[in-house]
């Protein structure tokens, strides 16, 4: 390797983001285009009499308004679920269809029934509000564990008890033998609340056909172009493939909410084949709230067996995951696979079962928000671990240790195969928490709580240490799990004549720096400079079927994508150097952009055997001209970062305010290749699962209206609710991918909920507080000093 | 009904007959192109539509344009110098204050304004400073480091 890789080096595409000039979806417009306004549900549950569009298609401006009848018309279905988890008995998983727009009953506040397209944005807003829909409210259900019992309001009339599966994974019979063997069981039950992810910029789609090529296009605010592609083409629109084009430009944040594809966006392209003019439509941020997918919503009971001398015995748990109205892309696969697949975290618990009831609720759908599944099952494992930890008086350090998966490289020694389905790649969990107990000084915090406590203050320290899986994922074992597409990734190398060299990444880049971290290990692979190197990524039309960027897979997947083509580069350009040098390719070694003869000062440049492939004037035989590689990369696993996040708290007595005095975070994420972008990501990590602990929650009431609906009265973390995070890592290499890195896009989200939590619950000791439901607000933090534990 | 607003943007005046309900984010976005001032919220919540109205930050997706008429705006566009970078924007990029960039203008906007009015903030006063603007990728601790590697550049 070269001199790049392990170095901060400052973000090439920074240049355009802090001049104004990111070019994100909504930045773009063409000749001729029109605006959208989607007309939705004020009501979570209703059935529809009748829909007036007359007042608004007689409207000057108004180009057309369609309503779910034009849809169930053209025979379009709406968008689907992508991945198949049956019922435990072998039922098939329920699938409950989803139009683009509603024509007889609307199933959450913000279902969409009509959609008017104008002249401009204004005037289609104006009629909007001119069209009458006429409803019969119905009863709704939000909460999921509700949602079965019998006599619940219906979500859809084809899904009994608004049960979507009912699954489990894990060994039922073990795991009761160690519970009724355990010399001392902790329980607790949880609702990892509902959360809306809010990434900054709105949804947007710009949308156009053109007839003279038959072919449409589709800006489009999505992490994953040719994801999205293949789910509108194929599956939605039934377009051939080849005839769509989906551009994913600079995006303003993710965060899962960006992975799917919508059917807002399916019906602007749809839409504008109709009218034959593009059409442009950007979701507001109230209409965000309601139909961006949100994020968690399980209701768990979880329990933790233990046996006399502090060893965990089992683990048991049972959770309700509302999938929200619909079944979004990827939602089933959350509270199964990613979910209780790692619930057995990095202790060597030796049963483990897992019991998941999928539910639809009169609720926005939920899907994958950052780290998906993961945080949902490390919350329960990390406040089960501290709150034994306490209900035995150990030390939390010292029974994590004494109960943590022993070290392994997953090379001299095998991966760790745990009780649940997965085998972790590589760990060393206790040395992450050595770190961050020194880093932190433990002690020294110990002390400071002590002291604290004395003079009446509330101080606690709590811990959370995580393993996640990530890197997602290999296609047949996803496959084999009843995933409806592969989850390798796909990257090419353009090498130019002149040495310079354009990657074509399948990930897409929506802050996670790939422009930057990709150059990296090119430049770095070829002995060239960072400015030789640029990265294309976000267009279907330019880059090769890669999955897209989510589960922290960008580097784990489609960077070993990116080394294959390297690699594909390197040998062709040994064989060009050869004949250059007359001797054989195994004679050669490449270092510093150059093939030497191994033992001589005979060498030839990388730009010259550049320009050798295109000009081949004298070339070996047989030998094709050019040197522009594509290659496809499908895990042999997933990656298993992991780490202990420390955070230390202070409440205010008065007004029960959790201030967060101190925050440290070891990560592993194995070899890092831009250690200023992986620090970057674990801060914005911590400070949304900080949101989670102690600020965010989507708030509905019985009726199914979303409270709080507005970035007035959804609360997230702004500047002053942060101290600087202290951050450090350890490394253990990824032992299965060429890089050796694993994901650290979502780390911090997972880690850091429980470690605030348990900071609190632990600065609460002296008031008998056991537990409290996130999020921590004051309200609630006060509540509980103030009614003995109770709220 | 229409009006006739005459105002400076970037030093360039205009001069527009605009619809008296246009939103003078809209008017900045479509009419004089000037993309890089975004919109998160409509609600004066995220800041990202930050911009300068006779030298003060200014949430423009919640202003008429009209009420911009015979104002001096800048926008973050306007920021670079003869092609220099400002202190602020370069900070950005030197301390990784930013990753999906989106909420960046409005960031270096409302800190560009707290700056003129505390050239040496404390952390403090940074972080209250950048209170009515959200970032949801960098957990703020680096957009704090970039408004000090602006205060101690200039």
């Amino acid at each position: 390797m070269g001199n790049l890789i392990g170095k901060a080096v400052k973000r090439v595409e920074d240049n355009r983001f802090i001049k104004g000039e990111g070019k994100y979806t909504d930045d773009f417009n063409m000749k001729n285009q029109t605006f959208a306004m989607y007309v939705r549900s004020p009501h979570a549950h209703a059935k529809i009499n009748n829909i007036d569009i007359s007042s608004a298609e007689a409207m000057d401006g108004v180009v057309k308004v369609f309503t779910g009848k034009d849809i169930a018309e053209a025979g379009i279905v709406g968008s689907i679920c992508g991945w198949q988890v049956d019922f435990k008995n072998g039922d098939t998983m329920k699938e409950p269809g989803h139009p683009i727009l509603v024509a007889d009953k609307v199933r959450h506040v913000g279902d969409p029934v009509a959609l008017v397209i104008a002249e401009d944005k204004y005037i289609a807003r104006d009629a909007s509000e001119l069209i009458e829909v006429d409803y019969d409210i119905l009863d709704a259900v939000v909460d999921p564990k509700a949602a079965v019992h019998d006599g619940a309001p219906q979500v859809h009339d084809d899904v009994p008890n608004n049960k979507i599966y009912e699954w489990e994974i894990g060994d039922k019979e073990s795991t009761d033998t160690a519970f009724e063997n355990a010399h001392h069981v902790t329980s607790l039950s949880f609702h990892n609340q509902k959360l809306v992810p809010n990434a900054i910029e709105p949804r947007a789609a710009l949308g156009h056909y053109d007839s003279n090529e038959d072919k449409y296009t589709l800006y489009t605010t999505s992490q994953n172009p040719h994801l999205a592609r293949l789910i509108i083409a194929a599956f939605v629109l039934s377009i051939p493939e080849h005839k769509l084009r989906v551009i994913s430009p600079d995006v303003g944040g993710g965060f899962g909410s960006k992975i799917f594809a919508y059917n807002d966006e399916c019906g602007i392209l749809w839409a504008s084949k109709q009218i034959g003019r593009p059409i442009k439509w950007t979701a507001d941020r109230s209409e965000a709230f309601i139909t961006d997918c949100h994020g968690r919503d399980h209701v768990t009971d979880a329990k933790l067996a233990l046996d006399a001398d502090g060893k965990i015995t089992g683990l048991r748990t049972k959770t309700y995951a509302a999938m929200g109205a619909y079944l979004s892309n990827f939602s089933t696969c959350v509270p199964s696979y990613l979910h209780g697949t790692l619930m057995q975290g990095l202790y060597t618990t030796p049963a483990v079962h897992v019991d998941v009831t999928a539910v639809v609720t009169h609720t926005v759908p939920v899907d994958a928000y950052r780290g998906a599944g993961r945080p949902e099952a490390t919350y329960s494992i990390e406040r089960l671990i501290e709150t034994a930890a306490k209900e035995i008086g150990m030390d939390p350090a010292e029974f994590r240790k004494k109960n943590f998966i022993p070290a392994f490289d997953g090379v001299s020694q095998p991966g760790y195969q745990t009780q649940v389905a997965l085998q972790y790649d590589s760990g060393d969990y206790e040395g992450a928490l050595n770190k961050a107990l020194e880093v932190s000084d433990y002690e020294g915090l110990k002390s400071q709580r002590e002291e604290a406590r004395s003079k009446g203050r509330l101080m606690g320290i709590g811990f959370s240490t995580y393993i996640e899986a990530c890197g997602i994922a290999p296609s047949a074992v996803v496959g084999s799990l009843g995933a409806r597409v592969g989850l390798y990734d796909a990257a090419s190398i353009r090498v130019h004549p002149t040495g310079k060299v354009t990657i074509h990444s399948g990930a897409h880049s929506h802050g996670q720096g790939h422009e930057t971290t990709f150059a990296q290990v090119v430049a770095d692979a070829f002995g060239i400079g960072m400015d030789d190197v640029n990265v294309v990524h976000g267009d279907t039309e330019n880059v090769p079927f890669g999955m897209g960027t989510y589960g922290s897979r960008s580097l784990a997947v489609c960077g070993s994508a990116i080394m294959k083509s390297v690699d594909k580069v390197k040998e062709k350009g040994a064989r060009i150097a050869a004949h250059k040098l007359e001797c054989s390719p195994d004679d050669l070694e490449f270092a510093n952009g150059a093939w030497t003869v191994k033992g001589t000062d005979k060498s030839v440049g990388f730009g010259d055997v550049a320009l050798t492939a295109y000009v081949p004037h004298d070339y070996p035989e047989g030998e094709e001209p050019g040197l522009d590689f594509a290659s496809f990369y499908d895990p042999a696993n997933f990656v298993y970062p992991f780490g202990t996040h420390i955070c230390v708290v202070e409440i205010d007595k008065e007004t029960g305010e959790v201030e967060i005095l101190k925050y440290v975070a070891v990560d592993d994420c194995g070899n890092i290749i831009n250690p200023m972008i992986v620090e970057g990501q674990v801060h914005g990590g911590i400070a949304q699962g900080v949101g989670q602990a102690l600020y965010e929650g989507a708030v509905y009431d019985d009726s199914g209206q979303l409270l709080n609906g507005t970035m007035l009265d959804y609360t997230m973390p702004r500047a002053d609710n942060f101290p600087m995070f202290e951050t450090d890592h350890t490394v253990t290499p990824c032992p299965h991918n060429p890089l050796g890195v694993k994901g650290i896009g979502e780390a911090g989200t997972i880690a850091s909920t429980p470690a605030v939590v348990n900071a609190v619950i632990d600065a609460l000791s002296d008031y008998g507080v056991k537990d409290l439901q996130m999020p921590l607000t004051p309200q609630r933090v006060w509540k509980a000093m103030n009614n003995n534990g109770k709220l | 009904m229409s009006f006739t607003i005459n105002l400076t943007v970037n030093g360039v005046n205009y001069n527009d007959v605009i619809d008296t309900r246009v939103l003078l984010v809209d008017y900045l976005r479509e009419k004089l192109e000037l993309t890089g001032t975004h919109v998160g919220c409509d609600t004066s919540s995220c800041g990202s539509c930050t911009i300068h109205l006779d030298g003060k930050a200014m949430k423009s997706c919640t202003m008429f344009a009209v009420q911009a008429d015979g104002a001096d705006i800048t926008t973050i566009e306007g920021m670079c110098q003869n092609g220099e970078l400002h202190p602020l924007q370069e900070g950005f990029k030197e301390e990784h204050g930013l990753q999906c960039g989106f909420c960046t203008p409005g960031m270096i906007m409302t800190a560009a304004d707290l700056l003129k009015n505390n050239s040496k903030p404390s952390e403090e006063e940074i972080r209250c400073g950048l209170d009515g603007n959200f970032c949801r990728c960098t957990g703020y601790q680096n957009i704090v480091k970039a408004v000090q590697y602006a205060a101690d550049k200039s």
